[in-house]
């Protein structure tokens, strides 16, 4: 049955947002359409976006819940900035999303969900769907959502109350008309969640096939759209969202290095998914321990790492903030740990379920007394999976923690992933000292080329020794207050963090390697840049794009790299932080573009930034 | 398996030992040294591992694996080492700021996780690193560096809060009672769970004879009472007095006048909390302060054995993780 007989437009790609009450169940219906989307063999990009309430009032602006998913047979990095359709369950959703649906979009609403007592909710005069505007430079469809759902799920025998719980369903099924998707995904994901019920479980598939039955038998909808497959390179794929490829690539760095993996951590949104699901996945041999409180969680961290294990611990950046006493005592161990940051809207409390960048100074700076740590960070969803496991490297090579600095955005994101063979990865070589009995005295802190010392652990005989916080004489790793040794152990960790740069990859750049403008760009924007420099490209400007994974140290050749455009451009979901880093160390004027509203880059805002810093054509 | 037989010295690193002369700590340390042999651990599966302040100092002086921490995370670092490394003995050094104000939170939820570890809390009532400021467990109207006109906190008993987090051991001691010392260490080292022992312990820089009444020989048996499980509560230089249940409370009694049959028997083994909890709250001057185990309650599971069980059983079930197995699990798409 999924099969349309009305014409079928064929379109390169498809920006869609849900939006909702958050228990609508939006975002279910946002994920469902992804991963059916993926398995269409599209890219896909995803942005979820929900309120910091649980339960936050129902109806009301502050309750809205939505997921925006872009879908396309290009590559493409971002979830799109305009939207072609606009999915609203009630006013509420309909007047906080309808700014970006572009002008002749499609914008389906739930009329049932427009009523008076809604409108008072969402502290709108009269019914918005009347608007003169929004019939006007929008395509609207009014679907009574509500009433169809329970014609359609009657015979179930379901209370009113769980039955209308069926419409999102319903509104999945319409939309998966609209764009020529499956029905096949989603019918068995119900069947797999609601199995142990099979009254809802068939309720559902009712709703969603009365959805679907909707857009193919009402004159209202004329045609329909497909987005035909992209052209990913060859391999098998499937879709991951930024915490759970972060989870398994944490999982795989233990497998490639042979060690069992700890990681204690504190809830905490947005990280707190990282625990879910490595949780899972004790038969890797994953203890996870949920601590009383972030120190804790650190603080075990290194107390397995002192054992031998790999140790991580994740946060937000309250919760590292809290952690930043024990990691400047995990650096001057110098023993081998990941700590995670998935970065959300600060200062205090700030904006938990929004995405933020500004945490890197306090990833940089925030511990007390000359603590440089290595700091890196994912791109995207899909390369938290590499990004955890080069963390791990960096972290065994150099017996130090590692700052890995994902952040909402990314972490609740989803993409289409080639899926690696194990195989292919590159081991990590882990080494303990093996135990002695001679008389020689073990030296902790003799280091190795790297300038890493021994990870001795205990259990091997005759290397007993004693770590602590106070500062260390070199090699013999004993309590030490003699000012020209601290001098020396204060170079030595500093050094050891700043070698890292002779062995990581130089700075890679998309794009001439001189020019007009060069962009500056880490983690989750990387994109949004990346999409406005391809299209600035395209239109003929000198743009190049340098996305810095490495932040700590900077890769070797960025400075020069710097100095050879007219202009740097650092765009960033913060107020200039990178941008300080690179004028302080390189001494090149950077230009900032900057924001904390919550919400990542969109494409369009860039390219008009990008081309306010470009040479005004001559005559011009 | 023969293994070498150790002596206390070879316990002793080779680091001076920086505590201030005549402080309570060195007895602590001594006796350690000597307890360490009998229990036939190697040194290489021995950790300490310690909080910051004086007795915090304690891992440095031991020729074991060991890390002096900070403030009052002690117990969240030895969560993390015993349930990766459950093979190696794992010691806690605390003290009376570092384990009941700083780390106070880390303190009950180690006691509650049952995590298979020793702590011994040296009590000696002050701040000593930082010179002299009162500590959680001062005396009302202790006058101190930062209390002038005295305290106004009221004291907290770490045995209480032990046996508030429902702790499976529960002991205390003196750094001037070596004998006892020994035996009290010795048994928190047998018993399988967290061990707590909290050491009476003289600064006597900054808090000199602050429990002289316990310390001192001749005001020893007037204002302890040894506890031994079985045995009626009987104290006194001439053994003369015992201690009675009456109703919900404890009180002194003289054996002259009450029946021996009549008098608390101890039962460290009981489950329940309740008793043991009253005898945590006797206090010096109106009752005498119980020294020995408190409580010793078996066969209750350790942190570290479940947690390790989780993912043995996990094994069983599922088979060792395969990760190609687990990226391929669900909806996938080939591209070719
Ligand atoms: S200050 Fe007190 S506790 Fe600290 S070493 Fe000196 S005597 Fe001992």
């Amino acid at each position: 049955m999924t099969t349309t007989s009305k014409d079928v437009k064929p379109v390169a790609g498809i920006t869609v947002r849900l939006a909702g009450d958050s228990g609508d169940g939006m975002q279910l219906l946002g994920t469902q359409l992804t991963n059916t989307s993926a398995l269409a063999g599209n890219d896909v990009a995803t942005f979820p976006d929900f309120p910091a309430e649980i339960r936050a009032p129902r109806g009301t602006r502050a309750g809205v819940s939505g997921f925006q998913v872009q879908f396309a047979k290009q590559e493409i990095f971002t979830p799109g900035d305009t939207l072609d359709a606009l999915v609203v369950m009630n006013p509420a959703a309909l007047v906080t999303n309808i700014q970006d649906l572009r002008k002749g979009g499609i914008l389906i609403a739930n009329e049932d969900g427009f009523t008076a007592k809604d409108f008072k909710l969402a502290k709108v005069d009269a019914n918005p769907l009347d608007a003169t505007v929004i019939n006007e430079e929008y395509r609207l469809f009014k679907v009574p959502m509500t009433k169809l759902t329970r014609t359609a799920v009657s015979e179930h025998g379901l209370s009113p109350k769980i039955a209308d719980r069926c419409k999102n369903f319903f509104a999945m099924g319409l939309v998966y008309w609209l764009f020529g998707r499956s029905l096949e995904p989603t019918l068995r994901f119900i069947e797999a969640k609601f199995g142990k019920k099979p009254e809802v479980a068939a309720a559902n598939i009712a709703a969603l096939r009365a959805g679907w039955a909707y857009g193919e038998t009402t004159e209202a909808f004329g045609e329909s759209y497909q987005v035909e497959a992209a052209e990913l390179k060859p391999g098998t794929y499937r879709n991951v969202m930024g915490n759970q490829a972060l989870a398994w690539g944490l999982v795989a760095a233990s497998k490639l290095s042979n060690k069992d993996l700890f990681y204690g951590t504190y809830p905490i949104t947005p990280a707190s998914d990282i625990l879910h699901e490595l949780t899972k996945h004790k038969a890797f041999g994953v203890r996870t321990f949920q601590a009383e409180d972030e120190i804790a969680a650190v603080c075990a961290t290194i107390g397995a790492a002192f054992g031998g294990t790999m140790a991580v611990t994740a946060s937000s950046g309250p919760g590292i903030a809290l952690k930043a006493e024990a990691m400047g005592l995990g650096m001057i161990l110098e023993l081998p740990m990941i700590v995670v940051n998935v970065q959300r809207g600060g200062p205090s409390t700030g904006l938990p379920t929004k995405t933020e960048q500004s945490d890197l100074l306090q990833a940089m700076f925030g511990r007390n007394g000359e603590s440089p740590l290595p700091v890196i960070a994912p791109q995207s969803p899909a390369d938290c999976f590499s990004v955890a496991i080069e963390a791990w490297r960096l972290a065994v090579e150099c017996m130090v923690p590692v700052m890995l600095l994902s952040d909402g955005y990314i972490a609740n994101g989803s993409e289409p992933w080639r899926i690696p063979e194990m195989s292919s990865l590159p081991k990590i070589d882990v080494q303990h000292p093996e135990g002695k009995t001679d008389d020689e005295p073990f030296l902790p802190y003799k280091r190795d080329a790297n300038h890493a010392r021994p990870w001795a652990i205990p259990g091997a005989e005759g290397l007993m020794h004693r770590l602590g916080g106070l500062e260390k004489e070199n090699e013999t790793g004993n309590v030490s207050y003699d000012p020209d040794n601290h001098q020396l152990m204060t170079n030595l960790r500093a050094e050891k963090v700043a070698k890292i740069a002779e062995r990581i990859p130089a700075q890679e750049v998309f794009g001439e390697e001189s020019g007009d403008l060069l962009v500056v760009s880490w983690g989750g924007t990387y994109g949004a840049c990346h999409t406005a420099v391809q299209q600035c490209q395209q239109a003929g400007h000198r743009v190049s794009h340098a996305h810095v994974r490495y932040l700590n140290p900077l890769p070797a050749n960025l400075g020069d790299l710097l100095r050879r455009f007219d202009r740097v451009l650092v765009p960033e979901l913060n107020m200039g932080q990178l941008r300080m880093l690179l004028r302080s160390e390189y001494l090149v004027d950077c230009i900032g573009f900057n924001k904390v509203q919550g919400k990542p880059f969109a494409v369009s805002e860039l390219i008009q930034q990008i081309e306010t810093h470009l040479p005004q054509p001559v005559g011009a | 398996m023969n293994l070498p037989v150790l002596k206390p010295t070879d316990f002793a690193s080779d680091q001076d030992i920086r505590w201030c002369p005549g402080c309570g700590d060195y007895s602590i340390l001594a006796q350690m040294k000597k307890v360490l042999p009998d229990l036939g651990v190697p040194r290489e599966k021995t950790v300490f591992i310690s909080g910051i302040g004086c007795s915090s100092r304690f891992p440095y002086y031991m020729n074991t694996y060991g890390m002096h921490s900070i403030h009052g995370r002690a117990p969240a670092f030895a969560t993390g080492l015993k349930s990766t490394r459950p093979d190696l003995m794992v010691w806690v050094i605390t003290g009376d700021g570092d384990a009941l104000s700083i780390g106070g939170n880390h303190f009950i939820h180690v006691l509650r996780r049952n995590l298979d570890i020793n702590i011994v809390l040296f009590n000696n009532r002050i701040y000593g690193l930082t010179k002299g400021q009162y500590s959680p467990t001062s005396t009302e109207g202790q006058v101190t560096k930062s209390t002038p006109m005295g305290s106004i906190d009221h004291p907290l008993s770490p045995l209480s809060v032990a046996l508030a987090a429902e702790a499976t051991f529960v002991a205390r001691s003196m750094d001037a009672n070596v004998k006892h010392l020994g035996m009290v260490l010795k048994r928190a080292a047998q018993h399988k769970g967290t061990s707590l022992v909290e050491v009476y312990q003289n600064c006597n820089v900054f808090n000199d004879g602050a429990m002289a009444y316990a310390q001192e020989k001749a005001q020893r048996p007037e204002n302890t009472i040894e506890l031994e499980h079985g045995k009626p509560l009987i104290f006194g230089k001439e053994s003369d007095k015992g201690i009675r249940l009456v109703g919900t409370r404890l009180e002194v009694v003289n054996r002259s006048d009450v029946a021996d049959d009549d008098l608390l028997i101890h039962d460290e083994r009981e489950q329940n909390p309740s008793i043991q909890m009253m005898l945590a709250r006797m206090r010096y001057p109106e009752m005498p302060e119980p020294m020995g185990v408190l409580r010793d309650v078996e066969g209750v599971p350790t942190y570290n054995d479940q947690i390790n069980q989780q993912v043995t059983s996990a094994k069983e079930r599922f088979g060792e993780g395969d990760l190609e197995k687990l990226f391929s699990a669900g909806d996938t798409w080939v591209v070719d």
